[in-house]
């Protein structure tokens, strides 16, 4: 009578019908009453201050309501900790109309209110401002003499520095058989998540809101606008059921959250605000970094030494921090070490957390430099890895939870045909293209936060789930549902789980791949509840058939407990809430990471991606004509959903490796390409063949569900793959991202 | 103000607006139908795609008074519930969308482009849905869902 | 962003009228161009007039001297798809469909199509000087990032390119422009249609005030034996070229009778340069011919620091198209190189 598990099976997302219709409701699509709109007016100035505004011509406007600006903003907090999220970096935290200071150009300035959008969005072209401005500083490599090692605070305990020295260096690298040095660099990328920023906030009288939010964190939102408006948590409530994309851009309220709310707390009104696809890149990005490398090995090609460094910009006004310089020795177990990171501060807008921060970065550098010398040593590159392969972490030296990255590079290369390849570089060739193949190393980590779940059952029977977590798109929804039905050995008809909105159970924002673990974790303990409380109730009931069996001899499923040893005998949850006078049971308990017992491992995930271009042997131009990536996450919930997570990753590999990047003008101090015309994401016509492969890995450690995550880990090898793989079609290592094909010619 | 007719998803509806309105607000913020998503506003992302006088059009560069008597369809018209479009159901099936909000933008211009009748291989439908990106990267499943409906030749 | 008026022209003496009342009214066709730079808040119209319904401009006809004649209302698409145009001038119609993508080619007119602004970063900027938007402020591209930008033809003012693809075959297969105006009706010659930046770089090409075009006249030779068209851009399919090359040839055995190559991506307007395609008249169609007409056609490039690649790219991109306009079959797909 064991039905088959749901956990495992590749279930079509449960909210499909809703994206396919049309019929899902983003942030800025909910119907409300007497609606204003709000349009938000940025800095055209990189650093300085505002010496006046006249909104005159703006509120002449038939139609405008309001110009709001730092001279006539209600009250807002003082205090920089009240305006400090959940993920907020050590630093003073921009506040949006605070006072006369330009930071950063695009910082928001000004904010119109008007009866419909296009007034709103005229009269914004018509306030007028006078500046003084100061010379500024926007172009990383022009400062990196301001280098320096970043604080430390609160939100950066997720993110340590690089992992102190080990052995010596310098005389390790001195004496190195064969060594490699290379430099890196990245541009400034933007999230840019095709839905844009968007606050729907519905006044609901003094000092209450609701807010419709396009956020990966509800509470962390709710907390957010309590703090800064001096309101009562309880009386504030944000809402994201559907989330059109964030990529980590969503892991902090951005500013169109505050100027929303706070227009209609001023104006006692609802009110909608929509930032442009411009103002999408007037906060949040990827920083800019500098990285340089000095790989050695001995004469077999066992890693002697290893030296990182990598220099990342941050704003002026808050230190963030992502981790590229402590990778290297997770992977490989070189003796003698060296890590160093220090950030710039820039007249920018402060960096955040966009999809596998710091590790794509670092793996680029790493997995490359290892290319490189494994042509130095003349080893074929998937043997050095072999070589140097370590099953535990030399960085913590403590073993991994669980690590089946061997798997992955011996089935991904065998999917992908790796042994067709010929060392040579330019030695493979079709028609008019050189042909390359390049393979490469991704790590990533394995995050569980605290979650929080309410567990129901109802007077029909059915299991209903509460949790603040969103859904922005990663599957959150379907897989909590799996695991939930599974727990309680309920078809997934039965399980309602219903998430993101900050009024539910307690959690996180949504990043760093960590959600279905630390979500799915609460799930497991408050359904373990739940069955003890339902179990409670029946053996009050007159007629429960088996009062005296022990819990372990009960088994729940399809909506009913038996008794194993007499599976005729059963009772129905419904049943079993009528009992209960029709009151449902419910229990809410938290998840956790098993932080004592986790204490003496490491976790992390892995991949190994290997990637064929071709390239024109005449124009330069790339195609990556196929791609495999392996990874080994732990358990996999769903494989419909997460073998697309993979997929996505791996087309932002693609987007990283040859595509994506913002221009910064360092004269102007400004971003120039700031639109999707020409910050370019790839479109259908640069994505071809790939395939995903799950490399089996059981984790009994890690926690209840053996889950680590998989939103990111395909992306952190896919850059270093295509890099390498262009080197065996051209012979030419390009160390700075995107690859431009020019620069193949 | 003008008086402008329109047909979305066969329903009529007369609407006072004024010129500057663009076909996709009046869509979303006039008829209430969000169906149809603002990815850009700027013509370079394709989410506002629907279908016009039987074109595939982007409603985003659209002057809705300009489009006085044109005969739209969104996505709200496509399917229902109950009677998906085969695409939508294509689009489920191999799990075409992740965040969703690309969606009733390349669903829209898949049912154009499958009418246009212009694309025969796999790379000549990735060219000529080059105009709707996805950010997620479901672009593998997207093209595969589309090819489904093309070679089972039951999308009309 | 501001608000405008919106008039139905119902001829085309309706049209130049309106647009003679009012010099801040302008014509509307597609609208792909105009309602983005009007949401850029780059143009301010104080009306626009609707020219899709003045009757003359919305057809593909053959004229009596055995070319054809593309109304300037007619979409992108249908001309890159009408049958005359698909079997006579199948370069025109490979270039449309490398330009957008299929949801604008669906609007964006023939006319339009010609009339479309650069794509220059500091144009699309109105908060940062620009000698094309505002005459005498400046251009930051000459000394910003600008590796879209043209190195032939470029002046101290402007070193924006012309984004069309459309327009390139057009070019090479010496098109007339049919505009009328208050003056009447005149016909341009493709080649005097765009022009160069010069000291005004506001100008985009030589209309003037108030011109409607109506028509685009193809010659009877639409060189469907031997063309190609090759786009050379930052992602396969959807971005602007970086380098195009239009090509047509007649070839008579492995002879060159008749050549004509343009480029796009490179210059204020459609790049053509004569004596490179003099030189070809009775040479070999092989490699080293091709070669030296693109050392040619690329006489007097300039780079501006990041846009130096486009030299050398331009070069190998005009052998390369010429060695594919021998087999057209070799056309890909987005007018990718051939496999």
């Amino acid at each position: 009578m064991d039905k088959d598990k749901i956990v495992g099976k590749p279930i079509s997302r449960l909210e499909g019908k809703l994206k396919v219709t049309g019929a899902a409701k983003y942030a800025a699509e909910y119907e409300v009453e007497n609606l204003l709109h709000a349009y938000v007016v940025n800095s055209p100035v990189t650093k300085g201050k505002i010496k006046s505004i006249n909104i005159d011509k703006a509120t002449a406007l038939p139609g405008v309501i309001t110009v709001l600006s730092h001279i006539n903003r209600p009250k807002l907090a003082w205090f920089d900790l009240q305006y400090a999220d959940m993920d907020a970096p050590p630093g003073t935290v921009f506040k949006p109309f605070y006072n006369d200071e330009i930071l950063y150009n695009g910082q928001p300035i000004a904010l119109v209110v008007a009866e419909d959008f296009e007034t709103a969005r005229y009269a914004a072209t018509l306030v007028e401002f006078d500046f003084e401005e100061k010379p500024f500083e926007t172009f990383l490599t022009d400062h990196t003499e301001q280098a320096r090692p970043p604080k430390f605070g609160l939100a950066t305990a997720l993110k340590p520095p690089p992992p102190p020295p080990t052995g010596d260096f310098e005389q390790a690298y001195q004496d190195a058989a064969v060594k490699v040095e290379s430099e890196y660099q990245h541009g400034t990328e933007h999230h840019n998540p095709m839905e844009m920023f968007a606050t729907t906030t519905v006044y609901n009288g003094e000092g209450k809101l609701t807010i419709y939010d396009k956020t990966q964190g509800t509470i962390n939102n709710q907390l957010f606008v309590a703090n800064v408006f001096g309101l009562k948590y309880k009386n504030v409530r944000v809402l994201a059921p559907f989330v059109g994309g964030a990529f980590g851009s969503g892991l902090r309220p951005q500013y169109q959250l505050l100027l929303c709310a706070m227009a209609a707390i001023h104006l006692k009104r609802n009110v909608r605000l929509v930032l442009d696809r411009k103002q999408m890149f007037f906060f949040s990005h990827r920083p800019p970094t500098k990285q340089n490398l000095k790989f050695a090995t001995d004469v077999n090609g066992r890693l002697t030494a290893m030296a990182h460094t990598a220099l990342s910009e941050t704003s002026s006004y808050e230190d963030y921090f992502e981790s590229v310089a402590s990778w290297s020795h997770k992977l490989y177990p070189a003796p003698n070490t060296l890590f160093e990171q220090k950030v710039v501060p820039l007249d920018v807008c402060t960096p955040l957390d966009m999809r596998a921060p710091g590790g794509s970065t670092a793996l680029h550098a790493i997995e490359c430099t290892m290319d490189e010398l494994a042509y130095k040593l003349k080893i074929d590159p998937l043997e050095l890895r072999l070589l140097n392969y370590s099953d535990t972490d030399p960085s913590a030296k403590k073993p991994y939870t669980s690590k089946a990255l061997r798997a992955c590079y011996l089935q991904a290369a065998e999917r992908f045909g790796w042994k067709n390849r010929t060392p040579e570089p330019r030695s493979m060739t079709r028609g008019n293209k050189l042909v390359g193949y390049g393979m490469a190393t991704g790590i990533w980590d394995a995050l569980q936060f605290p979650s929080r779940v309410e567990a129901i059952i109802n007077a029909d029977g059915k299991l209903i789930l509460n949790n603040a977590v969103t859904d922005i798109g990663t599957g959150t929804f379907t897989v909590m549902t799996q695991i939930a039905a599974d727990e309680l050995g309920l078809s997934i008809e039965d399980v309602d789980f219903r998430y993101g909105d900050s009024q539910k159970p307690f959690s996180m924002f949504q990043g760093g791949s960590a959600m279905t673990a630390s979500t799915g974790v609460g799930i497991v303990v408050a359904t373990k509840e739940l069955k003890k409380k339902i179990l409670k109730v029946a053996r009050k009931m007159d007629n429960f058939p088996f009062a005296k069996s022990d819990d372990k001899d009960i088994i729940f499923e399809g909506g009913r407990i038996y008794l194993k040893a007499d599976p005729e005998i059963s009772i129905s949850f419904k049943e079993i809430v009528a009992f209960n006078k029709g009151r449902n049971i419910k229990t809410t308990n938290m998840g956790k990471p098993h932080m004592l017992k986790l204490r003496n491992y490491s976790k992390a995930t892995h991949s190994a991606s290997f990637v064929e271009v071709e390239v024109d042997i005449e124009l330069g131009n790339v195609t990556v004509t196929r791609a495999v990536t392996a990874v080994a996450a732990g358990k996999i919930i769903n494989p419909k959903t997460a073998k697309s997570q993979i997929y996505g990753s791996m087309v932002w590999g693609i987007s990283k490796a040859l595509h994506e990047e913002t221009i910064m003008d360092k004269k102007l101090g400004k971003y120039i390409n700031t639109n999707l015309g020409e910050y370019h994401i790839p479109v259908h016509a640069d994505i071809k063949d790939m395939d995903v492969i799950f490399a089996e890995e059981e984790d009994e450690l890690i926690n209840e569900l053996g889950i680590k995550g998989v939103g990111e880990i395909g992306l952190v090898g896919m850059p270093a793959a295509i890099s390498n793989a262009i080197f065996h079609a051209t012979g030419k290592r390009i160390n700075s991202l995107p690859i431009h094909f020019d620069e193949l010619m | 103000m003008a008086k402008t007719i329109l047909t979305v998803n066969g329903i009529r509806h007369e609407l006072d607006l004024s010129p500057w309105v663009s076909l996709l607000d009046a869509l979303r913020d006039r008829l209430l139908l969000t169906g149809t998503k603002k990815g850009c506003d700027h013509g370079q992302c394709g989410a506002c795609t629907i279908i016009c006088d039987d074109k595939r059009i982007l409603s985003c560069l659209s002057l809705a008074v300009a489009k006085n008597g044109s005969e739209i369809t969104t996505i709200e018209g496509l399917g229902d519930d109950d009677n998906l479009h085969p695409l939508q159901q294509a689009f489920i099936d191999h799990d075409a969308f992740q965040c969703g909000y690309c969606t009733p933008g390349q669903i829209c211009s898949a049912v154009g482009m499958l009418k246009e009748n212009r694309a025969t291989t796999r790379d000549e439908v990735s060219e000529l849905m080059s105009g709707n990106l996805c950010r997620c990267g479901a672009n593998k499943g997207i093209i595969d869902a589309i090819m489904q409906v093309k070679d089972g030749g039951h999308y009309e | 962003m501001n608000n405008f008026e919106y008039l139905q022209a119902a001829d085309a003496d309706q049209a130049i009228n309106l647009r003679d009342k009012d010099i801040n009214a302008q014509y509307l066709a597609g609208g792909t161009n105009l309602v983005d730079l009007w949401k850029y808040n780059l143009t301010h119209p104080a009306a626009l007039i609707d020219i899709n319904h003045i009757g003359i401009n919305n057809t593909i006809t053959e004229n009596p001297d055995g070319g054809v004649r593309l109304g300037a209302a007619v979409r992108n698409a249908d001309t890159a798809y009408h049958p005359l145009v698909e079997e006579r001038y199948p370069l025109l119609s490979k270039a449309i469909l490398a330009g957008a993508s299929a949801q604008i080619r669906n609007m964006a007119s023939n006319g339009g199509n010609l009339l479309q602004r650069t794509r220059c970063y500091y144009f699309y900027d109105d908060q940062v000087p620009c000698n094309k938007r505002i005459p005498g402020s400046g251009c930051p591209a000459k000394t910003g990032y600008n590796r879209i930008h043209a190195i032939l033809g470029t002046s101290d003012s402007c070193i924006a390119v012309f984004p069309s693809d459309m327009c390139i075959a057009l070019s090479a297969l010496n098109a007339r422009v049919n505009v009328i105006g208050l003056d009447g009706e005149r016909s341009i010659d493709f080649a005097d249609f765009h022009r160069l930046p010069g000291d005004a770089p506001e100008l985009d090409n030589n209309l003037k005030t108030g011109e409607l075009i109506t028509s685009i006249d193809l010659p009877e030779n639409g060189f469907k034996d031997h063309y190609s068209y090759l786009k050379l851009r930052d992602r396969h399919s959807y971005a602007f070229a970086l380098v195009s090359v239009a090509t047509a040839l007649k070839l008579d055995g492995k002879l060159i009778t008749e050549a004509r190559i343009a480029l796009g991506g490179v210059a204020h307007k459609p790049w053509r340069v004569a004596e490179a395609e003099d030189f070809l008249i009775n040479k070999e169609a092989n490699r080293e011919n091709f070669s030296a007409a693109a050392e040619l056609i690329v006489q007097g490039a300039k780079g501006y620091g990041d846009n130096d690649f486009k030299i050398a790219l331009a070069k190998k991109a005009i052998v390369r198209n010429c060695m594919m306009a021998l087999d057209p079959s070799s056309q890909q797909p987005g007018a990718q190189p051939s496999a």
